[in-house]
């Protein structure tokens, strides 16, 4: 039997309601999955009530980022709905489209093994195609099963509809070769490439299956290329970032180049990654018809999202957390912390749920050796505290600097104990152990829980926009 | 003291799950016995250095696996002549299913591995994935404990009187059926276990380093025994897991 639309609603929005009472959670994804079980088609009838249709951004790192930078570029433009929580699986699209009363615009971010199914449901007008990495594999499989997914995702696009993709990585360069209208996006500037780490991915030429030539990269395996085999080889992007001045960890400034107009952008975000970040926000911005002026005021004003580079303050000390979740983001992270001297004392937490990947071994792809040099102390936090200690003690850090502190909610106790007053502690969490530490410090008052920060959101714009 | 010589073929292409943390493992305990541990690489087209008293395989994504397996399937009288040699080898993932005869897929379509472990690889339906642990007799009589992760799509089936590395305590395993994981030949050992394996499972590292040794000694020597404080509560942890969350399909 098929249930109503209405109907099917009205039971996913009460059980939201409930499940937000009940204190057990936020009601991000429950609804959704109600609704999406009831009625199968209600998501895509949902989405074609926003009279400007909808854009998705996806990639394995940064999607949450670069969606609340695009939100903060389209929302003087638009009434937004959309995903700000970071529920990006098809539970959590449908989720976000209960809740769509006023406005005119979707904005999600999608999970990349999602994409398939919340494309097909969606029908962007937009979609924003960020990066492809290694990542937990237990949970997404291989890479290469993932790029084909996503070019059936290309293929199955509206002719109508943008397709802007990130033109240094390869494998996204690839499946948008054919298309028409494509805006790309990538940096170039450079000073801050280097060589293709180790375990890079997308060596290998998708045509041809020949070694790449890289002549330089800048995130991961995100740079600049070209096959000796077949020819194929990146194009001159269509919007790009260079003359980048990287800042620490506070943020960073670039000239960002528009196909009309150039300028000069100032990131409170750190690193490289968020320079990306911040053209796939750009792109979106631009093929959905932002100004220069709105791209720029959009990109400075944007903070931190959930967990990514978040200050808190906590009495006389802050806390910055860096969420770690995959090889490459984890290489960024690192590299970020580095530029601005080490600190003494570094707190990571890994978690083994399946939010986080149940295989831990990516770990041991993650370069920490750039922070053996400085770091006084390890407090290696999580349900698998003991493999990170042993991953730096088979790099060569001392075992009697390295402290077990398997909670996390300890761990970030004992390291703002060692954190002299006016100092600043760095958290790496994983996913999962990012919760936790959002949860104590919730408790104590020291910020919101995340669902509390979408609904604030929500209620402080009337239709539902991304925080800022 | 003698050098140990460790081949570490194809690391360009083979090394998803975090195989430097297995050479890591080697090198580290290696050299904490006043032994140190020369690493060659070996890429397609390569010969094995002379005198080698190690050789390692990790795993890799389809892709990767593909532009080897011809190299591969091409070496598999050097690498028996290397054990036979008295070199000690351990193949974890993609090249253990590579050192066996071949990978079926549900094709039919056969590509060709390197026939130096008794075994073949058939494509199955979806993938062995989780926490696993198993028991293994390296020496006999005296039981250990391994614990790893595993996520494969092939089924590994071992000919009639060939020998697993273990057999499986909780987890799926070569095939999710036999209860047998991996493949023991002599100091040669293919096991899906990956974690990396050698980082929690320290006395296997050890095992591996006193075969390797034994080329050149004659008899795998004494090792002095280290502080695996860390490595015994990763262990722990692993084989909680594996005890928890093992060998369910999803």
């Amino acid at each position: 039997m098929r249930i109503p639309l209405v109907i099917s609603t009205l039971v996913a929005r009460s059980v939201g309601v409930a499940s937000r009472l009940s204190g057990k959670g936020g009601g991000t994804t429950l609804p959704g999955r109600v609704l999406n079980t009831l009625n199968p088609g209600a998501g895509a009838r949902l989405a074609k009530k926003l009279a400007q249709g909808s854009a998705v951004i996806s990639a394995t790192n940064g999607k949450t980022t670069s969606a609340a930078m695009a939100a903060a570029i389209l929302s003087s433009r638009f009434r937004l709905a959309g995903n700000p929580a970071g529920a990006n699986l098809s539970s959590g699209v449908a989720t976000a489209l209960l809740h769509t009363r006023g406005a005119d615009l979707g904005l999600f971010e999608v999970d990349e093994a999602a994409l398939p199914r919340v494309a097909a449901a969606l029908r962007p007008r937009a979609l924003c195609l960020g990066n492809l990495f290694r990542d937990q594999l237990d949970r997404y499989g291989e890479l290469e099963m993932l790029a084909e997914r996503w070019r059936g995702v290309v293929a199955g696009l509206a002719a109508e509809s943008t397709l802007i993709v990130n033109e240094d990585d390869p494998q996204l360069a690839q499946l948008a070769r054919e298309r028409e209208g494509v805006i790309r996006f990538g940096i170039e500037d450079a000073r801050h490439g280097g060589p293709l780490p180790h375990a890079a991915d997308a060596r290998y030429c998708s045509n041809c299956g020949v070694a790449y030539d890289y002549q330089l990269a800048y995130v991961g395996h995100l740079g600049e290329y070209s096959c000796p085999g077949c020819g194929f080889e990146r194009l001159k992007p269509d919007i790009w970032a260079e003359q980048i001045a990287l800042e620490g960890l506070i943020g960073s400034s670039f000239h960002l180049h528009l196909p009309e107009e150039t300028m000069k952008v100032r990131l409170g975000l750190p690193g490289l990654y968020n320079v990306y970040n911040a053209l796939a926000a750009a792109a979106l911005g631009h093929a959905l018809g932002a100004s220069a002026s709105e791209i720029a005021s959009g990109l400075e004003s944007t903070e931190a999202a959930f967990g990514r580079s978040e200050r808190i303050e906590i009495g006389e000390k802050r806390l910055l957390l860096l969420l770690i979740k995959n090889p490459t983001g984890a290489n960024e992270v690192v590299r970020t912390i580095v530029a601005d001297g080490t600190p003494q004392t570094l707190v990571l937490a890994l978690n083994d749920g399946i939010a986080d990947g149940q295989d831990v071994s990516w770990i041991w792809d993650v370069d920490f050796e750039p922070l053996l040099g400085g770091l006084e102390r390890l407090i290696a936090s999580g349900g698998r505290a003991a493999e990170l200690a042993l991953r730096f003690k088979y790099a060569g850090f001392p075992e009697s600097r390295i402290e077990l502190v398997p909670s996390p909610a300890e761990a970030l106790d004992r390291g703002l104990e060692l954190t002299e007053a006016g100092g600043e502690l760095v958290v790496c969490p994983t996913y999962t152990a990012m919760l936790e530490l959002q949860k104590v410090l919730a408790e104590r008052g020291h910020a919101d829980l995340y669902w509390q920060r979408a609904a604030r959101a929500r209620k402080e714009s009337g239709p539902p926009r991304h925080p800022r | 003291m003698t050098p140990i010589r460790l081949c570490h073929l194809y690391p360009d292409q083979l090394n998803i799950y975090a195989d430097r943390g297995n050479i890591a493992v080697f090198r580290s305990r290696a050299e904490r016995r006043g032994y140190e541990l020369e690493v060659v690489g070996i890429g397609v087209g390569e010969t094995l250095a002379p005198e080698c008293d190690l050789i390692y395989l990790g795993g890799g994504q389809d892709r990767e696996q593909a532009l080897i397996a011809p190299d591969l399937a091409r070496r598999g009288s050097e690498i028996s002549r290397a054990l036979e040699d008295g070199a000690a080898l351990l193949a974890v993932c993609g090249g253990y299913q590579l050192l066996g005869r071949g990978y079926r897929d549900r094709f039919d379509f056969e590509m060709p591995g390197a026939g130096v472990l008794p075994l073949e690889t058939v494509a199955g339906e979806g993938r062995l994935i989780g926490d696993v642990s198993i028991e293994c007799e390296l020496d006999p009589g005296e039981m250990l404990t391994v614990v790893g992760f595993e996520n494969h799509g092939g089924r590994t089936l071992l000919d009639r009187g060939a020998v697993p590395f273990g057999r499986v305590v909780h987890g799926f395993g070569n095939d999710g059926e036999s209860g047998f994981e991996g493949c023991r030949l002599g100091k040669a050992i293919g096991t899906y276990l990956h974690g990396p394996l050698l980082p929690r499972n320290p006395w296997l590292a050890d095992w591996l380093l006193g075969q390797a040794l034994a080329r050149t000694l004659g008899e795998p020597p004494e090792l002095e025994a280290l502080d695996d404080e860390l490595e015994y509560q990763a262990h722990a942890v692993a084989l909680r897991r594996a005890r928890e969350r093992g060998g369910k399909l999803r």
